[in-house]
């Protein structure tokens, strides 16, 4: 039954399946918002227990759709694993540090001798959502940008630059990225309380909080999408592998698929349709339209970077050396019994569903946080 | 690029750091999450309230725990690529399958039925509630499961073939990867030492209100699920324990002679016992290794080839050969690892000059030998020896833990029984000080498994040496000092609020 399928399809599945755990991971991010939307929307310390327990019944899920992402990538796409995470050494390991301390935050905060008092448990919650957001974004524009890597013959992979990634940080697209990716996470947090939260005064504030992100955001959105879209992009001969440079690449692999320029395009209206009625009819189901739209935009804009002979990693010190799905990818073997694993994601979806719907079926007060001796 | 012993040896001390604090946290949780959900089984049977506060008492040191255990478990998975990233493409193909299932199949069940565990008492119903604790328990033991799975395949590699053209190895038969008899063992023998922990944890805690004569009737019925509970699991503990070492005989003779100080092989090998090994002892010296031990005869043949009188070969015997007993030296097996070596870049330079005949020769070549292709990287032999003092005393100090817990739990379960235990203080004290004696036991073990694997990322195939990613020292050093300070003052933190806690009490709940 499965003769038939080829290496290629489950190259491309899986990167589609990658590109959806980016797409469900800008979404969940809204997490990282709200701890940075902590004192602007929170003037009082009951204001603010709020707002931590309600994020922390999420946390964990935006953690672990990031620890799945790491996941997929080593499985699928190992050469990419060993290069990027092995060369783009100082980004990767600022991220981990950010999302180590935000791990503790949550559950230490409130407990009493807890050493280094709330307000320092608060600023690592603050890193994480700030700095933490900020260089997954950059790290995420490299894969337009490029990096400093080589491969040899035995595709064994090292970086060419000292600063082993924090060159990336000095890329206006990747810095772009970053910040765009700072000012989605905090309307998701807008969106988000407007839908979890009771309470009068943060609704309030929340709004004002949405307007102003939602100002920020748009035209690094437009920026990052129109450049990713109409820059020159590397790509690869299908028989002889070799490496070229073609203009408006991303743009020809969208619009040479309808339906994935149709669900972007559907993504991007369903992504203003929820700003618009969260400000204007102050709907409170604007964070589902919302949520939806970002994966889909999500990810298709990363779907299109590895599809029809695309180089989705390029290098900047030898062209050749950059990582295509094809090139980086695991065995057929290995692919295939993962891909029959993944029929599983459904089912996780699912259950994930029913639980947030189990737990959110009530609007959260303070007068509930008062009630539970063991909130955050 | 840099690949000196100087950055294998600040990589793998990073990776130490990261593991061996890792396993200061995860062990509990994965004993706890079954010890609530059976307490928390009780209440929903009897709809009795007081377990239902004894449970939720647990389930609060639970979750203080848990995060950090979270915190650094990302990191080790993330290392494996910023740390060992010649690792990460050469294995990854294999390796990397059970981490991702991992998240998708554990991870994913862990944490989202962990917010019904802790907010959801009020918001879904008994049974609900109970099935989310049981979920909880049963996705932190799956999450071990897959990672022991993934670790199992680097002490014997199985289920996979080397591809010379994309230079890795590549996985063909999955079964055999999930069934692999070390990953079986090594699983259970995990987890089972998980469950040991967590009762002791329980133990202790309950034994320190008693002795301060308070939370009398929670510290008695914690203590009677804790000791039943650690009896069965420890029984467990050491029926894998066994299994465990049988399977290091048969894969990793070099650990097994380096956790019982054996340099010279014999047939009727015994266990040490107890010894001091002598400090200026070295490789081939025929020196009695030890100033003194007391042995225990024919133990080490029946441990590690189930009969008293099987030959279990020495360190010297390993590394020199013994030719009596078929064992192939580790001279041998460089050189022909180096053939291997050479093959591959012939292969790889015949198939690029478009010369066919020639690289198929190449590729012939080094299928012959490249089961250890891996020694062909070792400069010398004696590079094949991981340290004995090291992997000996860890080793005899888990042992020797393990055997003490038994025995406490058997003396804490039968005193409970008769309700006698309030009245032991010599064994509440016992019961008090085992535990930082269960957590020692636990980073032995895994300085067991992962040092006495030494030199080896995998078994025979792949050098640590080669396994690092192609970075500076410095930039390692520099990760290596951050991340000590930060897990320090997190375990600072932890162990603090976790103080707090208990002395605060049960008294919150009830």
């Amino acid at each position: 039954m499965f003769d038939s399928i080829t290496l290629n399809f489950f190259q491309n599945y899986w990167w589609l399946i990658i590109s959806l755990l980016g797409g469900l991971f800008a979404f969940m991010s809204f997490v990282q918002g709200g701890q940075t939307l902590l004192y602007t929307l929170g003037k009082n310390d009951d204001e603010r227990n709020l707002i931590i327990n309600s994020l922390g019944r999420k946390w964990e899920l935006t953690f672990t759709t990031l620890v799945m992402f790491g996941g997929a990538i080593f499985a699928a796409f190992p050469l990419f694993y060993a290069t990027s995470f092995g060369g783009a050494y100082y980004v990767w390991m600022a991220i981990l540090f950010s999302f180590i301390i935000q791990a503790v935050s949550y559950e230490y905060r409130k407990k009493p001798n807890n050493v280094y008092g709330d307000r320092f448990y608060e600023k690592l919650l603050y890193i994480n959502g700030s700095v933490g957001v900020f260089l997954i974004g950059v790290a995420l524009g490299t894969l337009y940008t490029g990096g400093n890597f080589e491969v040899n013959e035995m595709n064994l992979s090292h970086w060419t630059q000292s600063s082993y990634g924090l060159e990336a940080l000095f890329n206006p697209f990747n810095i772009a990225f970053g910040f765009m990716l700072i000012f989605l996470s905090r309307i998701g947090a807008s969106l988000y309380f407007f839908n979890n939260l009771k309470n009068d005064n943060i609704e309030r504030r929340v709004i004002n909080t949405l307007r102003n992100n939602n100002r920020l955001f748009l035209p690094l959105f437009l920026y990052v999408i129109g450049y990713a879209l109409f820059k020159d992009t590397y790509v690869y001969n299908a028989s002889t592998l070799v490496v070229s440079i073609e203009s408006m690449k991303l743009f020809h692999n969208l619009i040479n698929h309808y339906i994935l320029l149709l669900i972007f395009i559907v993504g991007i209206l369903l992504f203003l349709y929820s700003i618009f009625i969260a400000i204007v009819k102050k709907s409170k189901k604007a964070i589902w339209f919302y949520g939806i739209g970002i994966i889909l935009i999500v990810t298709i804009f990363l779907f299109i970077l590895g599809i029809d002979n695309t180089i989705y990693y390029p290098s900047l010190s030898d062209m050749q050396s950059s990582l295509s799905i094809e090139n980086s990818s695991g065995s057929y073997y290995t692919l295939f019994i993962m891909s029959i694993v993944s029929i599983l994601i459904p089912v996780v979806l699912t259950y994930i569903y029913f639980v947030w719907r189990s737990i959110d079926n009530k609007k959260m007060t303070i007068e509930e946080i008062k009630a539970d001796p063991h909130h955050y | 690029m840099e690949n000196t012993d100087l950055l294998v040896d600040w990589s793998r001390a990073q990776f130490a750091l990261t593991a061996l604090y890792h396993w200061l946290f995860v062990p509990l949780t994965l004993g706890l999450t079954f010890i609530v959900a059976i307490m928390e089984t009780i209440y929903v049977k009897t709809g009795n309230e007081w377990w239902k506060k004894t449970t939720k008492f647990w389930m609060g040191l639970l979750a203080i725990n848990f995060a950090v255990g979270l915190a650094t478990g990302i990191i080790m998975e993330f290392e494996f690529g910023t740390n060992w990233s010649n690792y990460s493409w050469i294995v990854g193909d294999i390796f990397g399958a059970p981490i991702a299932i991992e998240g998708l199949m554990a991870f994913f069940m862990e944490s989202t039925f962990f917010a019904i565990m802790f907010f959801g008492w009020e918001k879904v119903s008994k049974r609900m509630h109970l099935t989310s604790t049981w979920l909880v328990a049963l996705g932190s033991n799956l999450s071990a499961l897959w990672i022991l799975v993934a670790n199992g395949w680097m002490q014997h590699p199985v289920g996979m073939k080397f591809n010379p053209d994309t230079a890795r190895n590549e996985m063909d038969n999955f079964a055999e990867v999930f069934f692999n008899p070390n990953a079986v063992s090594k699983f259970l023998h995990t987890i089972s030492s998980g469950y040991v922990l967590a009762s002791l944890f329980v133990i202790a805690i309950s034994s320190w209100y008693l002795i301060k004569k308070r939370d009398v009737l929670f510290a008695k019925r914690s203590i009677l699920v804790a000791s039943s509970f650690g009896l069965l699991t420890s029984i467990f503990l050491l029926a894998s324990g066994d299994d465990s070492a049988f399977n290091v005989a048969q894969k990793q003779p070099m650990k097994l002679a380096a956790m019982e100080g054996l340099y010279n092989g014999e047939s009727r090998a015994g266990i040490i016992f107890a010894g001091v090994l002598d400090v200026d002892k070295d490789i081939g010296d025929k020196k009695d290794p030890f100033y003194f031990s007391l042995e225990i005869p024919n133990a080490l043949s029946f441990l590690g080839y189930h009969a008293l009188d099987a030959f279990v070969p020495g360190v010297d015997d390993l590394v020199y050969g013994n030719e009596k007993h078929h064992v192939e030296s580790v001279i041998s097996k460089m050189e022909k690892g180096k053939i291997a070596l050479q093959a591959l870049t012939d292969y790889k330079r015949f198939k690029k000059e478009g010369n066919m005949v020639e690289a198929e020769k190449s590729r012939k070549l080094f299928e012959k030998y490249q089961s250890v292709m891996g020694y062909g990287y070792l400069e010398k032999p004696e590079d094949a020896v991981p340290s004995v003092p090291l992997i000996f005393y860890s080793f005899h100090i888990m042992v020797a833990s393990g055997s003490w817990f038994l025995l406490l739990f058997i003396l804490t379960l039968y005193f409970s029984m008769t309700n006698a235990l309030a009245d032991k203080k010599w064994l509440l004290w016992a019961g008090l000080m085992t535990l930082p004696m269960g957590y020692l036991a636990q980073e032995c073990g895994w300085i067991v498994a992962e040092a006495g694997r030494q030199p080896w990322a995998i078994q025979d195939i792949l050098p640590v040496g080669m396994a690092t990613s192609n970075i500076s020292t410095t930039s390692v050093q520099i990760t290596f000092w951050l991340f000590a300070v930060l897990f320090t003052g997190l375990l600072i933190a932890e162990v603090k609020i976790m103080l707090t806690q208990i002395n605060i009490g049960p008294k919150g709940e009830h």
